[in-house]
């Protein structure tokens, strides 16, 4: 590990801890709006100052954190799980599965997905509380961004299956089912850890989009996404600059999540 | 001879300073530029529904009787003169003579005739012209005299007089047919997607109180750009010269730049307001539906919102809380009675307990021990918006509700509340452009697709809505403003007891005017910035925008 592997590593082991102790930190809860103090500057009762409503900066950066970090992660592992047995399947088998996949793959890719995404929020029933409605957000973007990793998955299973110590497994009898999971997928494990760690932060990117069109997490819940909205309101960020701090640290996550990727010849 | 003619020619000389002199200080000149939100839909004053085509048909467009949008008086125009008789049926007008449309053509009572025919068209559709059809039966236009003119229609029209303003006249003779206008600027050119240029016409009939003729300014540049944050931008960097409609936040952030080009002209007449689904027919919990369908409930909520704070906070102050459904802005109609909505949660909670709610554990519940919760829903998209939700969610909280959020967008929102009434509540505007009640009518009907917290019932559902509906028609059917007044008068407090929309905030009237704009006076009523236009001229120090 490099030493600027390290750095980024203790960032992101930094922000992880802070956000699980977002409770005991917070100076006020993240909803609680003081009337009196909209927009206010830094202070002792609110460090980073107060939003638009008068609530605290830096509770909803903390609590925003946790939504972020907890759930893009989640929404990465269910991405690549599909895009791992989707891609490794129609790589190792080969034939019409491959070129089915692969179409739909295509297909999907082709999508106008904001679009859909509006649609399925449309579809889905209203009387849901705030934290359901993040889950399914991200339930959403896991299950509709395994697209882009099932092609790459599905080009290194390809090799795997020419491989000599594929065709000798074979030859020694076993059947397709043991030969992908005993032989195919493990030889893919570090290609699915490199497609998770890059998922993490074009999910929360994605949910910050979502956010600022208002399809993702749904006030008064916070997170970076809607978090950055707040920069709509150019005269408030002049005024205050630690109002810029969202961005910062969302610039800095993902730059930490890249550089703690494993680099390339130790993933191969 | 040659002597003389260069004589000639050096007087004319030495005269034409003073000449040109004369012209500028009778035309201003300058060219004014703002921007259109949309693409014009018509050229055609009788088939406008769009604010795009209403900016061209107010700058265009020669009307009979004129709404003052400063006083709110009705004014005469072309007609110098009119009166209304038996009972609203019949309106009769004296004309201005010798005047002449913007090609040169006479402006006589045949086109008068001739508009008024084309506007109650059946075949043309006209939406000006469904504001007068009032019952059953042909429209008669009789001329008497070359000067006068009696139109009389089948049935009453209520507020007859005042709906003359939208009423643009058409030529009956000039070959260029909607395009030869008598008002005080003519459409020169179009270039779709891009701009209209208006140039000022020569024959247009109104003098200053010099004498001097209307309007000052050589011509008007409506450039189309329908991304407000551009126009903001272009205002700032002085390429338009008027913004005339703003919202808070943009109005703030221009009024920290530059004071003086912000213009706030008080309370408008938009309104936000927030209701619940009572749809019999809603796939609703039915305890939900009996809590929305409680009078005490609905005002419970209320009174637990505190309006001001809306106001000061999501609107940067440019907003105030709301009565009804008339905005104290409009003088004649506003029910000045009303009692001021006040902010009470433990009126609210005595309130509630009088109809059975109860709270426990910081939670409202109801009779039978169900959680008061429900969801409000709003358009996506729309900041202030969702910042009174939440700020409702935390009056609420105070009651012991709990308020869930969620954005959609426009076309799905519309789809739920007009056609699946699949939502508990709902959060919306409504931007009023009309004074009169009658505008108001497909809201309060009962039958109306418009009354939104249960629309198109086949007869009341509720012994108020009954009342609604006979007071509407007598209002409707009244000839005497006094009468119409006291009808329109208990709509308004019947609104006010019952809560059907939850009235929030009256927006203020905001907009943004360059300084070198001289003569503007920002109205409450649309258009705000340029309803003078005519008397608007560019001063000395004419260049654009915000940055002089």
């Amino acid at each position: 590990m490099s030493p600027l592997q390290k750095m980024a590593a203790i960032i992101l082991c930094v922000t992880f801890v802070l956000m699980v102790l977002a409770t005991i930190l917070v100076p006020a809860p993240y909803d609680r709006q003081f009337r009196d103090v909209p927009n206010a500057g830094p202070s002792t009762a609110h460090p980073l100052g107060t939003d638009g409503l008068g609530r605290d900066s830096l509770s909803r950066l903390l609590y925003g954190t946790r939504v972020s970090l907890l759930l893009a992660p989640a929404a990465a592992l269910l991405s690549t799980l599909v895009a791992a047995l989707l891609g490794s399947a129609a790589g190792f088998l080969g034939g019409w599965f491959e070129r089915v996949v692969l179409a739909v793959t295509d297909l999907s890719l082709a999508l106008p997905w904001l679009f859909l995404l509006l649609t399925v929020r449309a579809m889905l029933p209203l009387d849901v509380p705030p934290m359901v409605s993040v889950i399914i957000a991200f339930l959403m973007m896991g299950l509709l961004g395994w697209q882009a990793s099932v092609r790459v998955i599905c080009a290194a299973a390809r090799g795997v299956k020419d491989s000599d110590f594929l065709l000798l497994a074979r030859s020694s009898g076993c059947k397709p089912a043991r030969l992908l999971l005993r032989h195919v997928v493990p030889n893919l494990r570090p290609l699915f850890y490199a497609q998770f760690w890059i998922s993490i932060p074009l999910f929360i990117l994605t949910e910050a989009n979502l956010s600022i069109l208002g399809l993702g997490v749904m006030e008064p819940m916070p997170s970076w996404g809607n978090l950055l909205r707040g920069f709509e309101d150019f005269p408030a960020v002049a005024a205050n600059p630690l109002r810029l701090v969202p961005l910062i640290l969302l610039v800095i996550v993902v730059m930490c999540f890249q550089l703690v990727l494993p680099s390339q010849e130790v993933t191969q | 001879m040659r002597r003389a003619c260069v004589v000639l020619a050096l007087t004319l000389f030495l005269c034409r300073p003073s000449f040109v002199s004369a012209e500028s200080a009778s035309q201003s000149g300058g060219e004014l530029h703002f921007c259109l939100r949309g693409e014009p839909k018509t050229f055609n004053p009788l088939l406008v529904e769009e604010d795009a085509s209403e900016t061209i048909r107010y700058l265009t467009g020669g009307v009979l009787i004129r709404l003052n949008r400063q006083t709110q008086a009705l004014e005469p125009s072309l007609a110098v003169s009119w009166k209304v008789s038996e009972e609203g049926r019949k309106i009769s007008f004296r004309l201005r003579s010798g005047l002449y449309f913007s090609d040169g053509t006479p402006f006589t009572s045949d086109d008068v005739a001739y508009t008024m025919k084309a506007l109650m068209d059946p075949k043309l559709h006209s939406p000006t012209g469904d504001s007068f059809r009032s019952g059953e039966g042909q429209v008669d236009v009789q001329i008497p005299a070359s000067d006068s003119v009696v139109v009389t229609f089948p049935a009453p029209v209520a507020g007859l007089e005042r709906l003359f303003d939208q009423v643009a006249i058409l030529s009956a003779h000039s070959p260029k047919k909607e395009m030869a206008v008598l008002g005080p600027f003519y459409v020169a050119d179009y270039a779709p997607g891009s701009y209209v240029l208006l140039r000022r016409n020569t024959n247009y009939w109104k003098k200053d109180k010099e004498g001097k003729p209307l309007p000052y300014l050589d011509s008007i540049r409506l450039d189309i750009q329908r991304n407000r944050d551009i126009e903001l931008l272009r205002f700032r960097r002085g390429e338009i010269h008027l913004i005339n409609a703003l919202d808070a936040e943009y109005f703030d952030r221009l009024q920290k730049e530059t004071p003086a080009v912000a213009h706030d002209a008080g309370t408008g007449l938009d309104s936000e307001f927030v209701w619940f689904n009572q749809v019999p027919t809603a796939r609703l919990a039915e305890n939900k539906k009996t809590w929305f369908r409680t009078t005490e409930f609905r005002k419970a909520i209320s009174m637990a919102i505190n309006r001001a704070d809306l106001s000061r906070i999501v609107f940067g102050g440019h907003a105030h809380p709301a009565f009804g459904p008339v905005s104290p802005a409009n003088h004649f109609w506003f029910n000045a009675s009303l009692p001021v909505p006040q902010y009470d949660s433990a009126g609210a909670v005595r309130l509630l307990a009088q109809a059975g709610f109860h709270l426990e554990g910081g939670m409202l519940r109801d009779s039978s021990g169900n959680r008061v919760e429900f969801t409000v829903i709003t358009n996506s998209g729309n900041k202030s918006r969702e910042q009174m939700v939440t700020m409702i969610q935390q009056d609420l909280s105070q009651i012991g509700i709990k308020v869930n959020l969620v954005t959609l967008d426009f076309p799905s929102l519309i789809e739920r509340i007009t056609r699946t009434y699949e939502y508990e509540a709902c959060l919306l505007g409504l931007v009023n452009t009309d004074l009169d009640p009658n505008s108001q009518m497909n809201v309060w009907l009962s039958s109306a697709e418009n009354h939104q917290w249960n629309p198109k019932q086949s007869k009341p559902a509720t012994s108020w809505e009954a009342e609604l509906d006979r007071l509407m028609h007598a209002q409707a059917s009244a000839i005497s403003d006094k009468k119409r007044k006291a009808d329109w008068d208990r709509v308004q407090q019947i609104v006010a007891e019952q809560q059907p929309f939850i009235y929030l905030v009256n927006k203020d009237a905001l907009s943004a005017i360059s300084p070198a704009i001289v003569g503007s006076a920002p109205s409450v009523l649309d258009p705000h910035a340029f309803w003078n236009a005519e008397v608007l001229r560019l001063g000395p120090d004419a260049a654009l925008g915000a940055q002089k």
